[in-house]
């Protein structure tokens, strides 16, 4: 059995879907702090089966929950402080995202004119679709 | 500030009223002579198009105001790099209100963001032509008194023919209105129109390949070029570009008050034989296609209408 201590403060990223571990990571922009980050990858879950944590030792300062939302709105968020959860946060599919997916249509203007940001907008809650601010272009939620 | 993006950015009650002046002023032209007397609109058109932009050049010279602008990118600081955003900031300096025609989808949009005047979309890519589906309503409305409860065929190429997407998006928010769709194959309308839009709005529909049996149950029939940059096979095309042709002997089996509209330029698939036919009314849809842009001008640009 792996064994990582529990945190002191810091924030726990529980339920999320085997595999996606490393995504969230690197779009949360992780990688950049200079804490400890621990990946704990396909953990038993009786609710899962198999799930990835990540664990934060230290508070993150603008957690960008929209991103995480955006990517699976089913993981839990646990804010730590003082050795307990000091508050779980719930994560709802976010109206419109910014610079987390890049729009492929080779006819829509972000192709030509690359400063300007990549927007999405959420266009269909019950099918998790997503449509291009200046194109209209369809994207699926899943990354 | 109000823009002209998509037409759908306008209410069903917006564009009755705007339709309302457009009629106003095909009747009453010289009233509306020097209603922008001291306004200038600047054509941006990144890519030609000689009919939209000569018909945006007209409609503000006929309501008393000037025009700048250029015809191409290369004629423009594009060419050396400069971005929408920016051009339209320069552009907001010279001009009251801008009309863009651009080949990239969403520039329309980006323009808006960064002006400081009124844009309107005059055609972004295969996206959005706000200003043709105005010219379409505003043609069925004149001839026919009325945009609700009627049948519609649209013929032609429906996969990739944006007016025809705008034209649907447009009329299911009137009462009444069945389409027949009538296209081969290869061309039979996007699934996201028969489904997020006709279907998702309990609308009447059939889709067909036969011109012929569809003609006696019209009202409309809006004719589309087959477009040959569409198609990567030139086999394809030439297989596909004669597939409906209206002629005299097709026209006889339609309605004496059924309307045929084509958006225009035609290749062959309306034959210059029906030209003559008081039911052909794409060169009249041109006329209201100017009169729809004066109207669409001095709605943004807040003009008062002379009494």
């Amino acid at each position: 059995m792996l064994n990582i201590s529990g945190l002191q403060e810091g924030v726990v990223l529980d339920h999320i879907q085997s595999g996606k571990s490393l995504d969230i990571y690197y779009h949360l922009g992780l990688d950049k702090l200079d804490c400890q980050v621990a990946i704990i990858k396909n953990a038993r879950s009786n609710k899962m089966g198999r799930k990835d944590i990540i664990k934060v030792d230290g508070a993150i300062d603008n957690l960008d929950l929209d991103v995480l939302g955006y990517i699976d709105h089913n993981i839990t968020v646990n804010i730590i402080q003082g050795g307990v959860i000091s508050e779980k946060k719930r994560l709802k599919l976010p109206k419109k995202i910014t610079n987390v997916i890049r729009c492929k249509n080779p006819r829509c203007i972000t192709s030509i004119e690359q400063e300007l940001p990549h927007i999405f907008q959420l266009t269909d809650e019950t099918t998790e679709t997503y449509r291009c601010m200046y194109c209209e272009e369809k994207y699926g939620k899943n990354l | 500030m109000r823009h002209m993006l998509n037409p759908l950015d306008f209410s069903v009650e917006e564009i009755d009223q705007l339709l309302s002046l457009a009629s106003d002023i095909e009747h009453n032209l010289p009233k509306y002579a020097h209603v922008c007397d001291d306004k200038i609109l600047a054509t941006l058109f990144y890519e030609p198009s000689t009919r939209t932009r000569l018909s945006f050049e007209s409609a503000m010279l006929h309501l008393g105001g000037r025009v700048l602008g250029f015809s191409s990118a290369n004629s423009s600081s594009a060419a050396k790099g400069e971005s929408v955003a920016d051009t339209i900031r320069t552009v907001s300096c010279y001009a009251d209100i801008a009309a863009m025609r651009h080949p990239k989808e969403g520039s329309a949009l980006v323009a808006s963001m960064a002006s400081q005047i009124p844009v309107i979309n005059a055609g972004d890519g295969g996206h959005q032509h706000p200003t043709q589906t105005l010219t379409d309503l505003l043609t069925i409305y004149s001839l026919t008194g009325r945009l609700d409860n009627m049948t519609i065929g649209l013929c032609g190429d429906l996969k990739f023919g944006r007016t025809v997407h705008s034209l649907i998006e447009a009329m299911v928010r009137y009462p009444g209105v069945k389409f027949v769709l009538i296209a081969p194959d290869e061309l039979r309308i996007p699934s996201y129109i028969r489904e997020d839009v006709l279907t998702a709005h309990n609308i009447e529909f059939k889709e067909v390949s036969s011109l012929n049996d569809a003609m006696p149950d019209l009202d409309i029939l809006y004719m589309t070029r087959v477009q040959k940059e569409r198609f990567f096979n030139e086999e394809d095309y030439i297989r596909l570009k004669d597939r409906y042709i209206l002629d005299k002997e097709t026209m006889k089996l339609a309605k004496e008050n059924m309307f045929v509209l084509h958006p225009l330029p035609r290749v062959n698939e309306i034959s210059t034989e029906v030209d003559a036919d008081p039911r052909a009314a794409y060169f009249k849809q041109v006329q209201y296609g100017m009169y729809v842009r004066m109207a669409l001008i001095m709605t943004l640009l807040e003009v008062e209408k002379p009494c």
